[in-house]
C-alpha cells in the first residue's frame, strides 16, 4: 500500500522530468525564455500554470526543476550508498584501528550541524578548483559531491552493524572453510544479505538529498539561476511574496510530494523486509 | 561516568580543532578576499594598493601560516573583529546565541510535546494511527523554508495578524517557532508511537490493567516512562538538525540569531565571524548531544554497564 502510494507519487516528477522536452515542444516555448510582455500571466492554454516575474512558463520551469531534483537525488543516493556500504563493510571486516578511525569520523560528522557546514562547502568557488563557474552542470556536480560528503555516514553505520552480525554467523565460517576468498565472502555472501536495509537507506537518501539541494538552492548556494530548480524558484517567489504569492505554491508542493513519495517507498520496502 | 565525560569532551575538542582547520581551508577557496572587496568598494584603489593591503594584513602569506596565527590569537582569548558588522565578534555572538537558544528551546519543547502526544495517541487508540502516520510523513517531507513562506503569506501578508520577521516582540517568535516545530515533530511522533506500541504489549502492562488501575494511570505512569527512553536518543540526534533548521528559519524570518549570523558571514566573506560562529554552533550542538546521552545513561543504568 505504502509502496504503491510512494511509487505513484514519484511517478509524477519522474514522468514530468522525462517528458520535459516534449512538453516544451508542444507548448512551443523554452523554460529559460523570458517574455516581459507576459509577466505574471494567469493559467491559460499556452501557459498551463501561468508565468513568473520574467514571463517564463511555470510548468516548464517546474519540469526542469524535477530533472535537477531527481538527478541530484539519485546521484547523491548512489554515491553515498556506494561509498557508505564500502566503508561500512571495510570497517566491519578489518576491525581494529580502521574501524575505530572510520566510526569516530562518522560520529564526528553526525554530531555536527549539517546545514551550516553545507553552506560553507557550497560557498566554495569552483573556479579556484579549476572547474567552470556558473554552469548548471557544474552546479549539479558540486551539490552532488557536497551532499555525498555528509550522506555516506548513515549508510556506513548501518552497513557496518548489519555486516558485523552477518560475519558472526556460521555460514560465513562455512564459506571460509570451503576456501572462499575474503573478497568473495564480502561480495557474494555478506553484501546480498545486508542489501535490504541498505536499499531502504538509499531510498531515504534520495529524499534527504532532494530536501538539502532545494534548501541550498533556496539560500542561493545551489543551482544558480537562470537554470530552474525547485529551490531557486522558491527563492525567487519569496521576493515576490507580496505581489505574486501563488508562485510559492507549486515548487514547494513538488518538493513535498516527491520527498513524501520517497519516504513512503522506503517505509513500504522496510515493511516488506 | 567522569571518565566517559572526559573522553567525550576530549573528542569534542579534537573535532573542533579539525573542523576549524577544514573550514579555514574552505574559506580560502571562497571567491574574493578582503582586499578584493576593498577595491570593489573604492574606485580610487588600484592593483598596487591591493597588493600593499594584502601585505599589510598578511593576506599574501600561505593559508597554513595564517591559520596558525589565527589559532594562536584565539587561544590567547583574542577573538578579533567582524569585518561585516565592524564590531568585536564576541559582541555579536552572545546575543545571537541567546536569541537562537530561545527559538530552538521553544521549538524543541513544542515539537517533543506535540509529537509525543500524537505518538502516544496512535499507540493507545489504534484507529488514530493512520492519521498520525500520514501527518508525520507530511510534516517530515515539508521543506522548512517553504512552510515558513506559506505561514508568512497567510498570517503576515493576507491576514496581517503576526509580523513577518524581526525580533522586536514575542509575536515575532510565533511563526519561526511554528515552522521549526512542524518540521521536527515527525521524528518524535513516529518514535513515540513505535516505542509505546512495543511497551503496551509487555506483560507488566497487562498486570497493571488486571490490578484494576485506570487506563490513564497505566498509560502515563506505567508505560510511558519506559517508552520515553528511546525518545532521548531522538532528542540527542535532533540537536544538529535543530541548528540546521535555525539557519533556514532565521534567514526567512529575518531573525537575528546564530543561523542568520553564520549565513550572512559566509555570504559577506567575513572569515573570522563565520569561523567562530560555526565553531560555537558546533560546540553547542555537541554539548546538547552529550547532555542527552548522559541523561539517558542516568535514567537507564543498563546503558552505563
Amino acid at each position: 500500500m505504502r509502496l504503491w502510494l510512494g511509487l505513484a507519487l514519484l511517478a509524477l516528477p519522474a514522468v514530468g522530468a522525462v517528458c520535459a522536452p516534449l512538453v516544451a515542444a508542444l507548448l512551443g516555448h523554452d523554460a529559460d525564455m523570458p517574455d516581459l510582455f507576459n509577466r505574471f500571466a494567469p493559467p491559460s492554454a499556452a501557459h498551463p500554470l501561468g508565468t513568473d516575474d520574467l514571463g517564463r512558463d511555470m510548468l516548464l520551469r517546474l519540469l526542469q526543476g524535477a530533472r535537477v531534483s531527481l538527478v541530484v537525488g539519485l546521484a547523491v543516493a548512489l554515491a553515498a550508498t556506494g561509498l557508505g556500504t564500502a566503508l561500512g563493510l571495510l570497517a566491519a571486516w578489518r576491525g581494529g584501528w580502521v574501524d575505530a578511525v572510520l566510526m569516530r569520523l562518522a560520529d564526528g560528522l553526525l554530531s555536527l550541524p549539517a546545514l551550516p557546514l553545507l553552506v560553507v562547502l557550497a560557498a566554495v568557488d569552483p573556479a579556484r578548483l579549476g572547474l567552470p563557474r556558473g554552469e548548471a552542470r557544474t552546479d549539479i556536480l558540486r551539490i552532488t559531491v557536497i551532499l555525498t560528503l555528509f550522506g555516506w555516514v548513515g549508510v556506513a553505520r548501518l552497513a557496518r552493524a548489519a555486516a558485523l552480525s552477518e560475519l558472526a554467523k556460521d555460514y560465513v565460517a562455512a564459506a571460509r572453510v570451503c576456501g572462499a576468498s575474503e573478497v568473495r565472502v564480502m561480495w557474494r555472501h555478506i553484501l546480498p544479505n545486508i542489501s535490504g536495509p541498505i536499499v531502504v537507506a538509499a531510498t531515504l537518501a534520495v529524499a534527504g538529498a532532494i530536501l538539502s539541494e532545494s534548501t541550498l538552492s533556496f539560500l542561493g548556494l545551489g543551482i544558480a539561476p537562470p537554470a530552474a530548480s525547485w529551490g531557486n524558484m522558491l527563492s525567487n517567489a519569496q521576493e515576490l511574496v507580496f505581489s505574486a504569492p501563488l508562485g510559492a505554491v507549486w515548487p514547494g508542493l513538488a518538493i513535498l510530494l516527491t520527498v513524501a513519495g520517497c519516504s513512503l517507498l522506503a517505509d513500504g520496502l522496510r515493511r516488506r523486509g | 561516568m567522569p571518565r566517559l565525560i572526559a573522553l567525550r569532551l576530549l573528542q569534542m575538542l579534537v573535532t573542533l580543532v579539525l573542523l576549524s582547520a577544514v573550514i579555514w581551508l574552505l574559506i580560502g577557496l571562497m571567491p574574493g578576499d578582503p582586499a578584493d572587496l576593498a577595491i570593489a568598494a573604492d574606485p580610487r584603489l588600484g592593483p598596487e594598493d591591493a597588493a600593499r593591503l594584502r601585505a599589510l594584513h598578511g593576506l599574501d602569506r600561505p593559508l597554513s601560516e595564517r591559520y596558525l596565527a589565527w589559532a594562536a590569537a584565539v587561544l590567547r582569548g583574542e577573538f578579533g573583529y567582524s569585518r561585516l558588522f565592524s564590531q568585536p565578534v564576541t559582541a555579536l555572538l552572545w546575543p545571537a546565541l541567546w536569541s537562537s537558544l530561545a527559538l530552538l528551546g521553544l521549538a524543541l519543547g513544542l515539537s517533543a510535546g506535540i509529537g509525543i502526544g500524537l505518538g502516544v495517541l496512535a499507540a493507545a487508540r489504534p484507529r488514530f494511527a493512520p492519521a498520525v502516520d500520514a501527518l508525520a510523513v507530511l510534516a517530515q517531507s515539508t521543506p522548512s523554508f517553504w512552510l515558513g513562506m506559506l505561514l508568512i503569506i497567510l498570517f503576515a501578508v493576507t491576514l496581517g495578524w503576526l509580523p513577518a520577521g524581526g525580533a522586536e516582540s514575542w509575536a515575532s517568535l510565533v511563526l519561526p517557532v511554528a515552522t521549526l516545530t512542524v518540521v521536527n515533530l515527525a521524528a518524535y511522533a513516529r518514535h513515540a508511537a513505535s516505542a509505546m506500541t512495543e511497551v503496551l504489549a509487555l506483560p507488566y502492562v497487562t498486570t497493571a490493567r488486571a490490578k484494576g488501575l485506570s487506563a490513564a494511570t497505566v498509560l502515563w505512569r506505567h508505560a510511558f516512562p519506559n517508552a520515553a527512553l528511546p525518545l532521548l536518543t531522538v532528542a540527542a540526534l535532533d540537536a544538529g538538525s535543530l541548528v540546521s533548521g535555525a539557519l533556514v528559519t532565521e534567514t526567512i524570518f529575518a531573525r537575528p540569531g546564530m543561523g542568520k549570523l553564520i549565513y550572512d558571514a559566509i555570504m559577506g566573506n567575513d572569515y573570522n565571524l563565520a569561523l567562530l560562529a560555526l565553531l560555537l554552533a558546533a560546540a553547542v550542538t555537541m554539548l546538547a548531544t552529550l547532555a542527552a546521552d548522559l541523561a539517558q545513561r542516568w535514567l537507564d543504568p543498563r546503558l552505563a554497564a
